[in-house]
């Protein structure tokens, strides 16, 4: 398997395309990957549930879009109820802690949580949770290198926020590590 | 001729089509659009309304797609690359220019980005059904050049081609990209700006009173003239003889419209941009363009480790259609099988040129989404029996 | 227009296209007047007349283009405001002049009018109104006066017509003026005076169609037309926009009434970026510092 399929959900304005692009980013022009990017426009993009599609591949990408996603990032709970029923039956699931209350996983489910709001809030802005989420996504998957995605992060944020999103990332990393080294989570 | 280093954004980045389209309109030296907004192509003009500024040019939106094709035509005899944009419903409104655009025979870009019709259809989400339209939707004869990128990247690439071949045959010419392409974002690779080679118009080189505005070279382009050159020249949208004097008559119609449409016809083998894999000792070939192709790409891989030997031919350059090749893979082949977002485009031609010699399928999808590559890998499967 | 009488000697043979004589319209058409008072105005406006452009659009008037020995567009119906814009636009040396009738500036072409003296490009433009499609044959227009006949309002318009002066002046234009054919001298002079105005200019010039529009309401020759135009004008410069609303054969008030500065629209990109952007910006030259 060589194409990996990511869907991360949210509500508008918690930086959830963002979040795909920094990944994306990531993957391509720090990482030397394929990846390609969609999401939902219109309308239905702008309701209480949107999301962001990346495909991540070593090869060319061909079909542009997500199908059945093996990872999802979910930071909302009706992203959750919407999206988490698409999710492949062994695939991964990493929630916001706080503003998703799950249902028990489907059996071969893995699935991980951080506290990314009050990691954010910790910061002094809420509104880096996102980047707290791709920065334990980043641990959490090993898909694309710490270092290709604090590049991705640095160069695409905002000029003047730099460090706080890359402490918020950091951070979001470290929480990922760290449930990894106590063995709860997949090596 | 090399480009101004101005326009090019050297670098590799992480951008959708709509916004690497843009960038390879600065890139080819666009210096003059004007548009009006139109999901899913507005991302082409809010880009060239940011970037423009720190350039070197002019955006502006226009009162409607009617304004904005004609604008750019103006702009266009002013002496400035120009192009407009826009989706289905605008492209309907520019047909007229279109037409003006090949009469008066003026180098400029119309970029579509296509979603699902007719009338106001599916805005967000993709369609190939324009291509008809790209090809005929203007009133009477001519012939134009229309481009189908599939990526990103194909999006810069191929609009630096589209000015190109805008210039070097004085025709409009389409830039079909559709919904899917025009928002994926993906990696996209600028140049430094002396790799990228651009066709400079081709200006006369005689006085004004030697020089006749319609009267061609042998390759039946006419040299033209920059507005404000000391020329006096007029054109009309008119019937015209060679002084661009409007004459109302079958000799004149035939002589004119005969050239425009040679003027293609005839060059179509230095127009034509095709990619093939493994056409040689194919049984089916499937014929595809724009994002059709990677999918189609997908349902080849497939049929080929059913161990089916599939070829695949891939249309960059889709008008003018590619008629000489067709025919010769016409008597080698069993059957060809085109996809595309629309039911039954692109394929009239395809059939017209295999002329019955060997099978055509076609596999159709009325847009919204991409076609799933079992579609297609099934209709593969039927031409092969 | 008779060959013979059209000698090279001909005082405007410089700036017409001799070669394309004679031309289609009408005897008694007021456009051949709106021409050489055009022409009369181009010697006068001390400019390089190579980098004057005519444009026109579809129509009798839409003719004027290929006429005039200028750089000259024949363009599509309703259209020429747009390619004007572009031309200009593209290259800001230019004087950009849009010469084309009524239908074909405010019917078809009513929201390129108005968007235009809403941007304030800078270009001229002269719309001859003669009340109704010529080239057609004579249908009813945006300008018909009510009651008037035409081959589309057979039992007379009962439409209200656009006064162009109050559209122009509304919609943001720096310059507007209104004459008959007969003001040969006033109209060459507000022709002048809109040509080197920087921005929006109009210029209505009341034409007879006698073959048309003056045939079907039986109003006499295109001689009558001039008497009427000599006794019923009234000059009243200045006057408010509001109230030039043209009954049919009745008083009507010609002159020049707008004459106003505003930022052209080229003049306020190059202000507001800079602004904006300060030192990156690139002011905008035109086409030919690409050469």
């Amino acid at each position: 398997m060589s194409t990996t399929e990511l869907k991360i959900g949210g509500f508008g304005g918690q930086g959830v395309i963002l979040s795909g692009i920094i990944i994306g980013k990531a993957a391509t022009i720090f990482d030397n990957k394929s990846a390609t990017l969609t999401q939902s426009f219109g309308p239905e993009a702008r309701g209480s549930a949107c999301s962001a599609q990346v495909l991540i591949s070593d090869d060319q990408i061909l079909y542009p879009y997500v199908t059945v996603p093996d990872i999802m990032v979910v930071m909302s709970q009706e992203a959750y109820t919407k999206f988490e029923p698409e999710l492949d039956e062994n695939g991964l699931l990493l929630i916001e802690k706080d503003l998703v209350k799950p249902k028990k996983p489907r059996e071969k489910i893995k699935q991980f949580a951080i506290p990314a709001t009050r990691i954010a809030e910790e910061l002094g802005r809420k509104i880096v949770l996102n980047i707290v989420m791709v920065g334990f996504f980043t641990a959490m998957t090993g898909i694309i290198s710490a270092k290709a995605m604090r590049e991705a992060v640095k160069t695409t944020v905002p000029k003047g926020t730099e460090e706080l999103n890359l402490k918020a990332f950091d951070r979001g990393y470290e929480y990922g590590m760290n449930l990894k080294k106590k063995g709860k989570a997949p090596k | 001729m090399k480009v101004d280093p101005k326009g090019v954004l050297t670098g590799s980045y992480f951008l959708d089509g709509d916004h690497a389209c843009c960038e390879g309109a600065l890139a080819a030296g666009c210096r003059f659009a004007a548009g009006y907004p139109i999901t899913p192509s507005t991302e082409v003009v809010e880009r060239f309304a940011e970037r423009i500024p720190l350039v070197g040019g002019i955006f502006i939106q226009m009162e409607d797609e009617l304004a904005s094709s004609i604008a750019i035509l103006g702009a266009s005899w002013a002496g400035l690359k120009s192009m407009t944009v826009t989706s289905g419903p605008g492209f309907s409104l520019m047909m007229e220019h279109i037409g003006l655009g090949a009469m008066l025979e003026t180098p400029c870009v119309f970029v579509n980005v296509q979603r699902g019709g007719p009338s106001t259809g599916l805005p967000t989400l993709p369609g190939q059904a324009d291509m008809m339209q790209a090809r005929w939707g203007s009133h009477g004869d001519y012939e134009l050049i229309s481009l189908c990128p599939n990526s990103p990247q194909e999006c810069f690439d191929f609009m630096i081609d589209a000015f190109n071949l805008s210039e070097r045959y004085r025709v409009p010419v389409m830039f079909m990209m559709d919904e899917c392409v025009g928002h994926m974002t993906e990696k996209v690779v600028i140049p430094p700006a002396d790799q990228i080679e651009v066709v400079p118009r081709r200006y006369t080189t005689l006085p004004p009173e030697e020089y006749l505005p319609f009267k061609p070279d042998p390759d039946l382009v006419p040299p033209m003239v920059k507005v404000g050159d000391g020329y006096r020249f007029h054109v009309t949208g008119l019937t015209h003889d060679e002084r661009g004097y409007p004459v109302m008559s079958a000799e004149c119609q035939e002589t004119l419209v005969h050239r425009l449409i040679d003027k293609i016809r005839r060059n179509a083998r230095d127009i034509w941009i095709y990619e093939e894999d493994q056409v040689d000792g194919a049984e089916v070939v499937v014929i595809s363009y724009g994002i059709t192709h990677r999918v189609a790409l997908r349902a080849v891989q497939m049929a080929r480790e059913k161990g089916l030997k599939v070829g695949m031919m891939r249309l960059i350059v889709v008008w003018p259609f590619p008629e000489e090749r067709i025919r010769q893979l016409a008597d080698k082949v069993k059957a060809f099988v085109m996809p595309e977002m629309n039911y039954g485009q692109v394929v009239l031609e395809l059939e017209r040129c295999v002329a019955g010699k060997a099978k055509v399928l076609l596999a159709p999808h009325g847009g919204g989404t991409v076609h799933k590559p079992e579609q297609i890998y099934e209709r593969i499967m039927e031409a092969a029996k | 227009m008779n060959k013979e009488r059209l000698k090279p000697e001909h005082p405007m043979e410089a700036l017409l296209r001799m070669d394309r004589m004679p031309h289609i319209w009408c005897p008694t058409c007021g456009i051949g007047t709106a021409v050489s008072c055009f022409i009369t105005a181009l010697e006068k406006i001390d400019y390089p007349l190579d980098k004057v452009v005519v444009v026109s659009g579809i129509g009798c008037t839409g003719r004027v283009a290929g006429y005039v020995k200028l750089d000259s567009f024949h363009t599509t119906h309703g259209r020429p405001i747009p390619f004007a814009t572009g031309l200009k636009l593209g290259n800001p040396e230019l004087k950009v002049v849009v010469f084309s009738g009524d239908g074909d500036i405010v019917a078809i072409g009513g929201n390129h009018f108005i968007h235009a003296a809403r941007r304030n490009i800078d270009i001229t433009v002269i719309c001859v109104n003669n009340f109704n499609y010529a080239m057609t044959g004579g249908q009813v227009a945006p300008t018909t006066p009510l009651t008037a006949l035409a081959t589309t309002s057979p039992y007379g318009c009962f439409e209200t017509p656009f006064s162009i002066p109050y559209l122009a002046d509304s919609c943001g234009a720096v310059y507007v003026a209104r004459w008959t054919a007969l003001h040969i001298r006033r109209l060459t002079k507000s022709m002048v005076e809109a040509l080197n105005k920087p921005g929006f200019s109009v210029v209505e010039v009341i034409c007879p169609c006698s073959t048309l529009y003056a045939r079907r309401n039986k109003l006499g020759t295109g001689l009558d037309l001039m008497k009427f135009y000599h006794e019923s004008s009234v000059i009243k410069h200045g006057a408010d926009t509001r109230e030039l609303d043209i009954e049919f054969q009745k008083p009507m008030v010609v002159g020049k009434f707008v004459d106003r500065e505003r930022p052209t629209f080229l003049e306020s990109w190059n202000a507001q970026m800079k602004k904006a952007l300060g030192e990156k910006f690139q002011p905008y030259g035109g086409s030919n510092e690409h050469d």
